[in-house]
């Protein structure tokens, strides 16, 4: 029994601890569970990982435990500060943020794994490629950052030729990567990551603010086969589970998302769309109409006569902030008997899930906030539809109209209810470019202005007439 | 200009304006005339024509207008009165009627066919068929209602329990849905059958149960019209027929492919079925869907059958007929009139205008070239649905089935290609590689079934999971922190630092987020 056998061992557990753990999040009842079991692999994982480092230390073993101390010191204190400030509105930002962190790391250990290890071609091919998934995906989550935290636009950047920029970089990362193996120097691995971290910014900066959800899906895959790059050159099992169980995971969710758009993930990944009118929006013109618009007190009216209403949040809702008076509508009208749900599409909001985890905070039941095909077919026994900062969720023309864009996207049939309302700032279109005959239907309503301050006057007008009633 | 309302032929009860349609004709900039009379028989006295802004003229100062909207398709003796130039709007049957065709192109008038509006989602708001099948379908079940000798809902009552009707309604185009809907609300059983698959939600969703058959159902039709079936549909179809009728106290017919009526009823069908019972044939205008039916006339075969026909449908309940189909006639000058200044424009290059289109200034235009419509993903919409099922020969759907069956293979072969060659590379790394190759793809596909079964509502928590669990990379970084050279140690102080970042951060986050799902009382 050595230390490193012993380490073989913890790694073992923490690596099932992370499948179970993975595991435990696919059900609400277990998730919590879940967590734990993680980060106690994690625990394991690092324990281990310390007794291995001191073991094979090359300095005196008490400045290498002081240099973890201090590392792990950092970590856990802006860590655990960023944790506990963050605004749930800004999760993409913050989960991005970390992507971009995993992808430094491989960056940095790849490059020390070169300075340490020997120049087998079987380990410089890992390291070359390790580096370049990070370096991709660090500079691809910076953007991404940036993007979803709104301190740099969030329209395509549509650079002519783009598609031939990234082929050429790919190439000539080939290229150099052959250079490397022939004499392995440090230069052509340093030209490498200033090339793939270009192709990192490149790559997110051409995809619109709207596609975010794929592409935060899509990094997190990339970070988990940075993991995997980094175990492959440090002949660390571990590392490469783990990794293959993040990789996997992105991989799916992304996967997920593009389905829920009908969207190639190819054209998503490839990006230009969205952000502004496309030239086609020909085909769509002649939906424009008259929309009629309304009053917080007719809405709070309307709600009073419904005996079931579903809410249908996008977007728009998580930049009001408008989850917690929503809340406090539902609750009051649950109060009241009237039958209240929640319907989330599955790209709503910047990332996978988002919107459940906004209506969670604001505590919100989980089980009345319903997916897609849980409650599409129910639209047309809906006496009142409230969509709140969503749009082409909602777009009728998906269905109706095969010149559209999102032709063939499933969306949330809020037309088939009794009536709509819709929460808007204007009548803009929405991310996709696209104009929402919805809006234009006879049972539609407009309520225009900001959805927090909308929806407080409504709360204030259903208040009113409980005050009268009683 | 000047769009005039002649007055329809006595026995014809609509009218294409009325005074609601005429204030919105006024309001696109059109100087509207109505023969005086012309909307008597659908309750609408010329005063209110005149309080709506229309003048009153006579029959010849009305054909003679420079747009000329009718509900019925006009006579030899009307088509001479029409002005050369003059725009002519009405149901003009185009493909049964290739005389009527002729002439109005030689008297060089733009004569647009009210009856052949191409079957696109934006074109629905004009779209007569559709307007007239829906009454049709619904005065249909009240026709039957008149002649079955019962009440349509089940009753328990003091003196005894009642039976529900059957009612069995043949396709479920528009006439099939609204004769499906008119029946439920009168509480009778319905039953219903279309040849189209895709037709089987829309007529659940409208309360009736759909008779399931799929050796005698047909593809998507590329037009959203229902095309015609083979020999052993139609065999199955009819064999399915004669059951559900027999069963039935009322059945409703309503299968019209494009102006042809296929038989759905034969003689024998109709004598097997119980006395008393009532059979609507809504394709009588086509000759008929039942060999019994007499097209215009109601009979009663000598099994007790009562066999309606009539013709004129939508022409009994006139009052709502001929506001609808005046609310089509305004939505195709609405897009005939963009700038909404009174001043029609012929835009032939349009697919609904050029698909109306018979004739123009002395030139045949019928038939327009043909428009494919994606009807299958617009499942929902039923008003855009075809008009219901069919029969005859031959098989046009042969080729839609073998394109579908080819496309997966196309990608099996490259994916086997790949799949060799990594396998062909991999034999050739060494064993380490392997080793840690092997765990690699195993811990894939573990992921993949782990991943695949996390609810939607948890992708949040889980994205942040996995990012913490991602600074497991903070290992790597640790071991290196070891090293005797300085500039590998900074390297790894930064990688760890950054990576621990993730781990507390990530976990702890997860941890907030899962804290605040919680179930509803």
């Amino acid at each position: 029994m050595s230390v490193a056998s012993v380490a073989a061992v913890a790694y073992l557990a923490a690596a099932i601890l992370f499948i179970l753990s993975l595991a435990g999040l696919s059900k609400q009842s277990t998730a919590r569970r879940g967590n734990l079991l993680g980060m106690a692999g994690m625990g394991i994982a690092i324990a281990a990982t310390i007794a291995l480092a001191l073991d094979t230390s090359e300095r005196p073993w008490g400045v290498t435990l002081g240099l973890i101390a201090a590392v792990l010191a950092i970590g856990a204190a802006v860590g655990t500060w960023r944790a506990r400030t963050v605004e749930m509105t800004q999760m993409p930002e913050l989960i991005a943020l970390l992507h971009s962190f995993v992808g430094a790391a491989a960056v940095l250990i790849g490059f020390n794994s070169y300075l340490t290890e020997g120049h087998d071609a079987m380990h410089l091919i890992e390291v070359f490629l390790g580096v370049f998934i990070g370096a991709v995906t660090f500079t691809g989550s910076i953007v991404a950052y940036l993007k979803l935290s709104a301190r740099i636009s969030g329209s395509p950047l549509t650079l002519p030729g783009r598609h031939a920029l990234n082929l050429g970089a790919l190439v000539a990362c080939g290229a150099l990567m052959a250079w490397f193996l022939a004499s392995p120097s440090i230069w052509s691995l340093l030209l490498m990551t200033v090339i793939a971290l270009a192709v990192g910014w490149h790559l997110v900066a051409a995809i619109g603010g709207g596609d975010m959800p794929v592409v935060v899906s899509m990094l997190n895959s990339y970070s988990g086969w940075a993991a995997a790059a980094a175990g492959f050159m440090l002949g660390n099992d571990l590392l490469i589970v783990t990794g293959a169980l993040v990789g996997a995971s992105g991989a799916i969710l992304s996967y997920l998302m593009c389905t829920a758009m009908n969207r190639k993930f190819l054209s998503v990944i490839l990006g230009g769309f969205g952000g502004e009118a496309p030239a086609s929006s020909s085909g769509t013109a002649d939906a424009v109409g008259e929309h009629r618009s309304t009053s917080a007190e007719e809405v709070a009216e309307r709600l009073a006569t419904a005996r079931s209403v579903v809410i249908a949040p996008g977007y728009g809702m998580a930049v009001a902030k408008a989850q917690y008076p929503v809340a406090q509508l539902v609750s009051r009208l649950r109060d009241r008997g009237v039958e209240v749900r929640f319907a989330v599409h599955p790209v709503a909001g910047r990332l996978p899930g988002h919107m459940n985890v906004l209506l969670a905070e604001a505590r919100v039941p989980y089980d009345i906030v319903l997916e897609l095909d849980e409650i599409n077919d129910d639209f047309a026994s809906t006496d009142v539809v409230l969509v709140i900062g969503a749009n082409d969720t909602v777009n009728p023309a998906a269905l109706d109209d095969p010149g559209s864009p999102i032709a063939g996207m499933p969306v949330l049939h809020v037309w088939e209810a009794g009536s709509v309302v819709v929460f808007k700032r204007s009548m803009a279109t929405g991310y996709a470019g696209v104009q929402n005959p919805l809006f234009f239907r006879d049972n539609t309503e407009m309520l225009f202005g900001d959805a927090k301050q909308q929806v407080e006057a409504i709360l204030a007008a259903v208040d009113a007439a409980d005050a009268v009633a009683a | 200009m000047r769009i005039s309302v002649p007055a329809a032929p006595a026995e014809q009860r609509l009218v294409a304006a009325t005074p609601d349609t005429v204030q919105k004709l006024v309001t696109l900039g059109y100087d509207v005339a109505v023969e005086a009379g012309a909307g008597e028989r659908s309750s609408l006295a010329d005063a209110a024509y005149e309080a709506a802004g229309a003048t009153l003229v006579t029959r010849a100062e009305a054909w003679a207008g420079d747009v000329v909207t009718a509900v019925e398709a006009p006579g030899p003796e009307d088509i001479g009165l029409l002005q050369p130039g003059a725009t002519l709007i009405a149901p003009l049957a185009p493909q049964a009627s290739p005389g009527l065709v002729e002439d109005l192109r030689a008297a060089g008038v733009t004569a647009l066919a009210l009856d052949a509006v191409p079957r696109l989602s934006r074109a629905q708001a004009l779209d007569v068929l559709s307007t007239k099948s829906n009454v049709s379908g619904y005065r249909a079940v009240i026709e039957a209602a008149e002649s079955y000798g019962g009440m349509f809902a089940g009753q328990v009552t003091a003196a005894g329990k009642t039976a529900p009707a059957t009612v069995f309604v043949i396709g479920g185009g528009v006439a099939g849905l609204a004769a499906i809907g008119a029946a439920v609300s009168l509480g009778a059983q319905v039953r219903a059958f279309d040849v189209r698959p895709e037709a089987a939600e829309q007529i659940e969703s409208m309360g009736a149960t759909f008779v399931t058959a799929p050796e005698a159902q047909q593809e998507v039709s590329p037009d959203g019209y229902a095309s015609p079936l083979t020999e052993a549909q139609q065999a199955a179809a009819m064999e399915l027929y004669a059951r559900e009728a027999a069963g039935a106290d009322v059945v409703i017919t309503t299968a019209l492919v494009r102006g042809a009526a296929p038989t759905t009823l034969t003689a024998a069908t109709v004598a097997a079925m119980r006395p008393g019972s009532v059979i609507v044939d809504l394709a009588a205008s086509g000759g008929g869907n039942c060999e019994a039916t007499l097209p215009g006339e109601r009979t009663v075969t000598d099994g007790g059958v009562t066999v309606i026909g009539y013709t004129d449908l939508p022409g009994r309940m006139p009052r709502h007929t001929s506001q609808l189909v005046g609310t089509n006639i305004v939505n195709l000058l609405k897009l005939m009139t963009p700038g909404k200044d009174g001043q029609m424009v012929l835009d032939l290059e349009d697919d609904v205008i050029r698909g109306m289109a018979v004739a123009h200034a002395g030139d045949l235009l019928w038939p327009p070239p043909p428009i494919t419509v994606s009807a299958a993903p617009s499942a929902a919409t039923p008003a855009e649905q075809a008009e219901t099922p069919a029969t005859a020969s031959a098989a046009p759907e042969a080729a839609t089935k073998a394109t579908p069956a080819r496309a997966p293979k196309k990608r099996t072969w490259p994916m086997l290609a790949s799949a060799a060659a990594l396998a062909l590379a991999l034999a050739f790394a060494d064993a380490a590689f392997l080793a840690a190759f092997t765990v690699f793809a195993l811990a894939v596909v573990i992921g993949y079934y782990v991943i695949s079964n996390v609810s939607h509502s948890l992708h949040t928590p889980l994205m942040s999971q996995t990012n913490a669990i991602s600074g497991i990379i903070l290992i790597g970084a640790l071991l290196q922190l070891g090293s005797s050279d300085p500039v590998v140690t900074t390297l790894a102080f930064l990688a760890a630092a950054i990576a621990s970042i993730n781990v507390f951060g990530g976990f702890l986050v997860t941890y907030r987020m899962l804290g605040m799902f919680q179930k509803g009382a």
